[in-house]
């Protein structure tokens, strides 16, 4: 069994099916990729796994352990973590500060000893973002934004992390630097799920990638299988007929 | 039987002016978002005017009612949405919130300029000398009749409206999408003046039925017409026919309490309380919205505080204590002394509306409890009863942390609001009870308390000029509090809270404990103002606590600022120095001080971050200035010592104490500004003509051509060729 594991999801909005028996596992030691066009439905299953969303069939697990009845806070603290397609920082904090408040958090709950202060310094350090560590986050570019967001998680010490599109607004030199980034993540034992539309970088760091369109997932496997894969071509280039 | 009857119809007619108004309300709010706090005051003032026309003037019904409803009233709600609230798209639900809190001291202001209070103004109902009709088992009176069916024919008028008309198709498709309906060519402007129109004249409408049935008083009619908004939440504020539902479960509830509640003293005010205690039920059983992020980016900023600069804020509160204390007459210390218990009272909203975005209208209502607290536990001044004001009114505040958890905004805003009215209408006018038979509670006994003053270190503070000192440094340590929050862990974490529910909660965060705790330290703080604020009155009556005295505070802590310590004392000053200065210095205008802490917060949507931010930035160069600053300080100080040995009146002072720092930041800023230019001549000194200038100031050098290839990107080898 998985470390993550989504099971059986559906979703619906009125009579608009978002997200149609999903299944999807996340491994530690790997990132798993998610990707799909737009509105298939990658952000609402990620919202349904942190618990923002409620589905209307469906289980979550998380280490073996059903976490559908938990909060986001609860399920936070089972060692969840999420970044959001369309940012949700705190723009009033300098860098420094939002990763702060997630490491207080996490040590208020946690009590393991550690010391926030140490925890944002060395995560700070490990993201790039020590030229910037004091600089108000509504001040930073978008590329920027993300690795704060990236790096508020890693203070939660999570075992799972979502990313949700952390490369976009992120430039091609950025890209590659996050691109090694997200693999020592996962080399660490972390899973990390990865929601993205710079296919190229996917299929690089990548160990599995799965295919969601119109709601289902219509395709998973390694990322040259994907590539080969049939009905994934007709979902983003269309059919010839 | 019988009995029933008729107080089904007392409840069907009061249910009938409520739907009327709430759905008035709803329609304002469907159309453009903005809860009117006002809406019930502009029912009142229509009331006001329909006595002036009717009873005063003996105009004609008709020609009242048309003039009131066809004229007046839809021309003053179309006078609102271009004025005031066309202005706040795009800003937070609080700025939204204090603009038409301010509308409605502004309304009240205005009502009790043009009609003094303390009269009698007797109104009769609708053909009131006609005889009841007869129902069989019962009668109902002209005017119940009449307003039941002008219930009806508004719930069917609306209905036609919006959904047979091209403006009420129109309202509607704003609502569901506006930026939408505006390309689809509908004028979003003309929509919500014409739903401003509509909305105000259904509450001009409503005022009118209501004012018969009770006195004409400008505050409580305008709250009385708050018990409406709860029919409005019933239907969340969006579904008419729900508002409607709510309104007659509201006013039959109120008729059978009326008819059946046992006939014993404590129970009178509950029935007074009962729309606003269902307010509350109905806004603690909605159901729970989902977390969410971000709605709006908000324009608000306020830096973090320097432990420095806070040290000199509190030194210089104390500072002032001092000099008031010392330079004015007792009756004097009496009235402007007030400004410190008030300023902490507006501090404790710092915390929780500044930096954790929460909102609370009943933080008078906490400062009630801290008074009573001190009242009945601080016999002989016992300074061991300010640690129990301070922890009873925390307790009271986690409990409305309960509803926090769900609401947020205007709903948020409506749930305390409601609890104020509860305390001041029910709890706080509860005669003597017995809690269980443990102990007797006596709150305020003949409608007032004495509280005796502090006593500490073998001393009674009891004259005047000591409680400002106390008041003073109470300031100033709560001030010092407030900061360290916000430089602490919890300030991260209430501003996080406020910017993001959402990635709070999926960052692990504990949202309702922090809100719990953001609460109850708002409301300890309330009640440690309360405490200090009632052995400064000596003697408290629940009027000292009520609603609208919270929405005075709330409207002025947000329009200094709400997010630093400094606007909790703009608060303070401008409703116990400026408001009573203003009344003494020009006392053919004391009538029109009523008005002005309305006026003050209806232009907030112009800069959210408050008054006191605009005012710092002023007097920044100062701060940089040691020399201004030394001769500013040692002015103000030769200033103090020669009003002490008389050689000076108190005007003068003030004249003195206003002038000599506003004169040093001129110098500061004058001094500041030639001193960079006087640094900007010595770096670039060789060379400041212009561009274009340069050939006839003075001729070309090899240099210029440099710096225009290198701006041009070109070399001066590709465009002359070798030299």
């Amino acid at each position: 069994m998985a470390l993550l594991e989504v099971s059986e999801v559906t979703v619906r909005f009125g009579g608009n099916v978002a997200l149609d028996d999903v299944h999807l596992g996340a491994e530690p030691g790997i990132v798993t990729g998610l990707i799909g066009p737009n509105g298939a439905g990658k952000t609402t299953l990620f919202n349904v796994i942190t618990g923002l969303l409620p589905p209307n069939v469906g289980k979550v697990t998380i280490d073996g352990r059903n976490v559908n009845r938990l909060s986001p806070t609860k399920r936070a603290r089972c060692g969840m973590a999420r970044t959001f397609q369309r940012l949700e920082l705190f723009s009033l904090l300098s860098v420094r500060e939002n990763i702060r408040v997630a490491a207080d958090v996490h040590k208020g709950w946690a009590r393991d000893g550690s010391n926030p202060a140490e925890v944002v310094e060395e995560i700070i350090e490990r993201v790039g973002l020590t030229a910037v560590a004091d600089a108000r986050v509504d001040s930073l570019p978008t590329g920027q934004c993300r690795l704060v967001e990236l790096g508020r998680c890693l203070a939660t010490k999570p075992k799972v992390m979502l990313l949700d599109e952390p490369a976009s607004g992120q430039s091609e030199a950025e890209t590659v630097i996050f691109a090694e980034l997200l693999q020592s993540l996962a080399a660490g034992g972390m899973a990390v799920v990865l929601v993205e539309h710079d296919v190229a970088l996917v299929m690089n760091v990548c160990a599995r990638v799965n295919v969601l369109d119109f709601g289902r997932i219509i395709a998973s496997g390694t990322p040259s299988e994907i590539q080969n894969d049939q009905a994934v071509l007709s979902a983003y280039l269309g059919t010839g007929s | 039987m019988d009995k029933f009857l008729t107080f089904t119809i007392v409840g069907l007619s009061l249910a009938a002016i409520y739907a009327v108004i709430a759905s008035g309300l709803v329609l304002t709010f469907t159309t453009t978002g903005i809860f009117n706090f006002a809406h019930g005051a502009a029912g009142m003032l229509a009331a006001f005017t329909y006595w002036q026309l009717r009873f005063e003037w003996g105009w004609p019904v008709p020609v009242c009612l048309v003039l009131i409803l066809g004229v007046m009233a839809p021309l003053f709600g179309v006078l609102l949405e271009v004025v005031v609230m066309r202005g706040l798209r795009g800003t937070t639900d609080t700025v939204k919130l204090v603009v038409s809190i301010s509308l409605l001291l502004f309304m009240i202001g205005l009502a009790q300029l043009i009609w003094p209070p303390g009269v009698s103004r007797p109104m009769s109902k609708f053909f009131q000398t006609s005889t009841p009709i007869n129902l069989g088992p019962t009668t109902i009176t002209w005017h119940q009749a009449i307003t039941i069916m002008v219930a009806i024919v508004a719930a069917i008028g609306l209905r036609l409206v919006l959904t047979r008309f091209r403006f009420g198709i129109a309202m509607r498709a704003a609502v569901d999408d506006p930026s939408l309906s505006a390309l689809n060519g509908a004028r979003p402007n003309r929509i919500s003046m014409l739903a401003w129109a509509l909305g105000t004249a259904l509450a001009a409408l409503g005022g009118i039925l209501i004012a018969p049935n009770v006195t004409l008083d400008a505050p409580s009619l305008s709250l009385l017409i708050v018990s409406a908004y709860a029919a409005a939440i019933f239907g969340r504020l969006r579904s008419l026919p729900l508002t409607f539902l709510g309104a007659i479960v509201l006013g039959l509830t109120e008729g059978y309490l009326t008819g059946y509640l046992p006939q014993n003293q404590y129970l009178p005010g509950l029935r007074i309380a009962s729309p606003a205690l269902l307010l509350f039920l109905v806004l603690l059983v909605l159901p729970n919205p989902r977390l969410r992020g971000r709605m709006t980016r908000s324009r608000e900023f306020f830096p973090m505080p320097s432990i420095r600069g806070t040290l000199v804020f509190g030194g210089v509160v104390i500072v002032g204590g001092v000099v008031l204390a010392t330079t004015l007459s007792t009756p004097d210390q009496l009235t402007y002394g007030r400004l410190f218990p008030i300023g902490i009272i507006a501090l404790s909203l710092v915390p929780l509306v500044g930096f954790a975005g929460q909102i609370s209208l009943c933080q008078l209502s906490f400062a009630g409890i801290g008074g009573l607290v001190m009242a009945h536990l601080g016999h002989g001044g016992d300074p061991v009863a300010l640690i129990w004001a301070v922890l009873i009114s925390a307790a009271v505040g986690a409990l409305i942390a309960l509803p926090a958890l769900r609401l947020s905004g205007i709903y948020l805003a409506l749930g305390t609001a409601a609890f104020a009215t509860i305390l001041d209408r029910w709890i706080f006018t509860l005669p003597k009870f017995s809690v269980f038979g443990w102990f007797n509670v006596d709150l305020f006994t003949q409608g007032s308390i004495n509280v005796d003053p502090l006593t500490a270190f073998g001393k009674t503070f009891n004259s005047a000029a000591s409680q400002i000192v106390i008041g003073a440094i109470f300031f100033a340590l709560v001030a010092f509090l407030v900061v360290m929050i916000r430089r602490g862990r919890l300030g991260r974490r209430l501003i996080a809270m406020k910017d993001s529910e959402a990635a709070c909660a999926t960052l692990g965060m504990n949202l309702f404990g922090t809100k719990l705790l953001v609460f109850s330290i708002s409301a300890g703080i309330a009640g440690l103002g309360g405490a200090l604020y009632a052995m400064q009155l000596t003697s408290i009556q629940s009027g000292n606590f009520d609603l609208v005295n919270s929405l005075q505070v709330f409207a002025l802590s947000v329009v200094g600022g709400i997010g630093a310590v400094g606007g909790a004392l703009f608060a303070g000053i401008s409703l116990y120095v400026v408001l009573p200065v203003i009344g003494v210095l020009f006392p053919t205008v004391v009538r029109w001080v009523g008005l002005l802490p309305g006026a003050t917060g209806i232009g907030l949507g112009r800069d959210p971050n408050g008054a006191v931010s605009q005012m710092r930035d002023g007097f920044a160069p100062l701060a940089g200035s040691p020399s201004s600053l030394l001769v500013m300080t040692l002015t103000l100080a030769a200033l103090y010592g020669i009003r002490l040995i008389d050689a000076i009146d108190n005007w003068t002072f003030v004249g003195g104490l206003v002038i000599v720092p506003l004169v040093a930041s001129v110098i500061a800023t004058v001094s500041a500004a030639s001193k960079e230019r006087m640094l900007a001549q010595l770096e670039d000194a060789p060379d400041r003509t212009p561009m274009e200038w340069i050939g006839i100031d003075r001729p070309w050098t090899t240099e210029d051509l440099a710096t225009l290839d290198l701006a041009l990107g070109t070399s001066e080898l590709e465009l002359h060729g070798p030299a």
